[in-house]
C-alpha cells in the first residue's frame, strides 16, 4: 500500500481541526506541536514497520495522546475553556470522550468549523486565505510564502495575526447555526475563490501555474458541497467555475515550462474529468434564482470549454456575459477580458477601442497580461512598433521565467517582421 | 562478515507535512534497497519516546516521554557488512542524517 499524494498535508488539516475543537484555539500551539510530533513518529515507525492498516486513524490517535500528555504535564499553566474543559479535568473521562470526538464523522464537521473560523471578520482577506492554507491544507509558513511570492516574515506575521484573532474569539465558529452559517458563507466563497485564482493566475518563481493551490481550493469547496447548508447554488457555481478552469491547466503550461494562452492551447490536453464535473455542477447551480458573479464566470468558462476552437467560440455571447459581470463587479481586469472578447467578435480594431475606454485603466499598468494583450491586438492591426513596446512593458514586469520566455519570443517575432517602425 | 548497529537519533528538525512525506518515502526506499542488497535481514526496531529509566540499586524511576530530549534514540538497525568502513558508507546514505539527525555506527560484539 502506498500513501496518497499530500497525505500528511491533508491529515494535518484534519487533526488540527479536530484537536483545536477539543482543546480550544487558545491552545493551538499545543495542538500544532502534538500534530507535528505525531507526523514525526509516523515517519520513524512506518519507515521501519511499514504502513499501518489505517494510517489516518493511527495519526489521529498518536496526536491526540500526545496532546493529552502535554496537557497533563502543563495543567498548572494551561486552561481549556472549551465545552470539553470540564471533561479534560478528569483522567478517566478525558480518554473516553476524546476517543468519541475523534471519530470519522465528527472530523468532517470539524474541518468546516475551522474553515469558517478562518473567515474571521476582523481579518483581511489575505490573512484569511493564509491561515486556511496553513491550518486546513497543511502548508508550512514557508510554503505559504512561496505560493504568494511574499517574504517569510510578512507571511509569518499574517498567520500570527490570524492565529491571535481566532484565539481571542473564544470558541470556534458554530456551523450548526443556520443564520450565522449563511452570513459567513460568502466570505468563505471569496477566500476559496482567491486561493484558486492565486493558483491559476499567480506567478511563482518556478511555476506560473500553481496547480497545488487550485487543487486545494477544489478540495475545500468540496467540503462545503458535502454539507447540506453549504451546498447552495452559489457554492455549486463556484465549484463549477473552478473545475472548468482546472480542466485547462494541463494545456496552459507546456512541459518545457512555457505559458500557452487560451488562443494557442491544444484543447486535446484539456482534462475531460474536470470538464464533465464542471458542467454537471453548473447544471445544478442553475436551479436557483440567484445569478452571482461565480455563475457568470462559470458560464464564460463553460463557453470556452464547449467550443471546439477559437473560431467556433460564441464570442458575442461571451461579450454579453462580461457585460453582466461588469454590472455585478466593476473591475478593470474584467473590462480587459471583455475587450479581448470584443476583439474576437468584432475585430482587433474594436478591441483596441474598448481597451482605450476602460475606466481605471491605469490600475492595469502593473499587470503584465494587460500589456501582452494590448501587444497582441497591435500586432493584428499591424502597429508593430507599438506592439513591440507593449511586449517590452509586459516583459519588464513579468513575474516568472515562463512569462518572460513567452514575451521574449513575441518581441523577437514582431521585430523580425519587415517594415517595423515604418507604419508609425 | 561483521555486524554493526546503526543507531538513529532524530534531530528534531521541523519539517512541513509535505517534507515529512518525502522523507518517509526516502526512508522506505532506503530500507528496501538494503534488503535487496542483502545487507539487512529486517529494518530493525523503532523506539517510542514514552517509557521510563530505572537507575541504580534503589531502582529510581525517571518517567518519559523523552521526546523533548534532542539526543533521544529513535531506533536501530543491524547491518551485515565486511568492515566498519562499509557500515559508515551505509550510514552516510541514511535519510535520517539528511534531516538534521545523526547515525551512530557501533560494532555488534561477538564472542567466538
Amino acid at each position: 500500500m502506498e500513501l496518497p499524494d499530500h497525505f500528511f498535508r491533508h491529515e494535518t488539516g484534519r487533526i488540527i481541526a479536530t484537536l483545536s475543537k477539543i482543546f480550544g484555539f487558545q491552545n493551538i500551539d499545543l495542538v500544532e506541536d502534538a500534530t507535528q510530533e505525531a507526523c514525526g513518529r509516523a515517519v520513524e515507525v512506518w519507515s521501519v514497520r511499514g504502513l499501518p492498516e489505517n494510517p489516518s486513524a493511527w495519526l489521529m490517535t498518536v496526536a491526540k495522546n500526545r496532546a493529552l500528555d502535554i496537557l497533563r504535564r502543563e495543567r498548572r499553566t494551561r486552561t481549556v475553556s472549551t465545552e470539553y474543559g470540564q471533561l479534560l479535568r478528569s483522567e478517566w473521562t478525558m480518554e473516553l470522550r476524546v476517543d468519541e470526538l475523534t471519530e470519522l464523522n465528527a472530523i468532517r464537521d470539524d474541518q468546516l468549523r475551522l474553515m469558517f473560523s478562518c473567515g474571521h471578520p476582523r481579518l483581511p482577506e489575505e490573512a484569511q486565505v493564509a491561515i486556511m492554507l496553513h491550518y486546513l491544507c497543511g502548508f508550512s509558513v514557508k510554503e505559504v510564502a512561496q505560493a504568494y511570492l511574499s517574504g517569510f516574515a510578512a507571511v509569518d506575521k499574517r498567520i500570527t495575526r490570524g492565529k491571535k484573532a481566532l484565539a481571542s474569539s473564544g470558541s470556534l465558529f458554530d456551523v450548526s447555526q443556520q443564520s450565522d452559517f449563511m452570513e459567513r458563507l460568502p466570505v468563505i466563497h471569496r477566500a476559496i475563490y482567491l486561493l484558486f485564482n492565486q493558483g491559476y493566475h499567480g506567478g511563482s518563481q518556478d511555476s506560473p501555474v500553481q496547480h497545488l493551490l487550485c487543487r486545494e481550493a477544489i478540495r475545500l469547496v468540496g467540503m462545503l458541497l458535502e454539507n447540506p447548508l453549504g451546498r447552495t447554488t452559489e457554492t455549486l457555481a463556484l465549484a463549477a467555475l473552478m473545475h472548468l478552469h482546472a480542466a485547462r491547466l494541463p494545456a496552459k503550461l507546456t512541459p518545457s515550462g512555457e505559458l500557452t494562452q487560451l488562443f494557442d492551447q491544444d484543447r486535446g490536453l484539456w482534462d475531460q474529468a474536470h470538464m464533465q464535473m464542471g458542467f454537471e455542477l453548473l447544471a445544478n447551480a442553475s436551479s436557483g434564482q440567484a445569478l452571482t458573479e461565480y455563475h457568470i464566470e462559470a458560464l464564460i468558462a463553460g463557453m470556452h470549454a464547449s467550443a471546439r476552437d477559437i473560431e467556433s467560440t460564441d464570442w458575442p455571447t461571451i461579450v454579453k456575459l462580461y457585460d453582466a459581470l461588469l454590472v455585478l463587479k466593476a473591475s478593470p481586469v474584467i473590462a480587459l477580458n471583455r475587450a479581448i472578447a470584443v476583439s474576437q467578435a468584432e475585430g482587433p480594431a474594436r478591441g483596441l477601442e474598448e481597451i482605450g475606454c476602460i475606466a481605471d485603466a491605469d490600475r492595469l499598468e502593473t499587470y503584465p497580461f494587460y500589456w501582452a494583450a494590448l501587444g497582441e491586438l497591435q500586432v493584428l492591426v499591424k502597429r508593430d512598433a507599438d506592439a513591440k513596446r507593449s511586449f517590452e512593458s509586459a516583459l519588464a514586469i513579468a513575474r516568472n521565467s515562463a512569462e518572460r520566455k513567452h514575451l521574449q519570443k513575441r518581441i523577437e517575432a514582431v521585430s523580425a517582421r519587415p517594415g517595423l517602425g515604418s507604419l508609425n | 562478515m561483521s555486524e554493526f548497529a546503526l543507531v538513529y537519533r532524530s534531530g528534531g528538525e521541523k519539517m512541513s507535512p509535505e517534507e515529512m512525506q518525502a522523507h518517509l518515502k526516502h526512508c522506505l526506499d532506503w530500507f528496501k534497497e538494503l534488503l535487496e542488497r542483502g545487507v539487512i535481514d529486517d529494518p530493525g526496531v523503532p523506539l517510542g519516546p514514552a517509557g521510563s529509566v530505572v537507575v541504580g540499586r534503589q531502582g529510581v524511576v525517571h518517567d518519559g516521554p523523552f521526546a523533548e530530549a534532542k539526543d533521544v534514540i529513535s531506533g536501530f538497525t543491524v547491518v551485515k557488512v565486511q568492515n566498519l568502513a562499509e557500515a559508515i558508507e551505509i550510514a552516510k546514505s541514511c535519510p535520517v542524517a539528511y534531516v538534521g539527525g545523526s547515525v551512530e555506527v557501533r560494532p555488534v560484539e561477538a564472542c567466538r
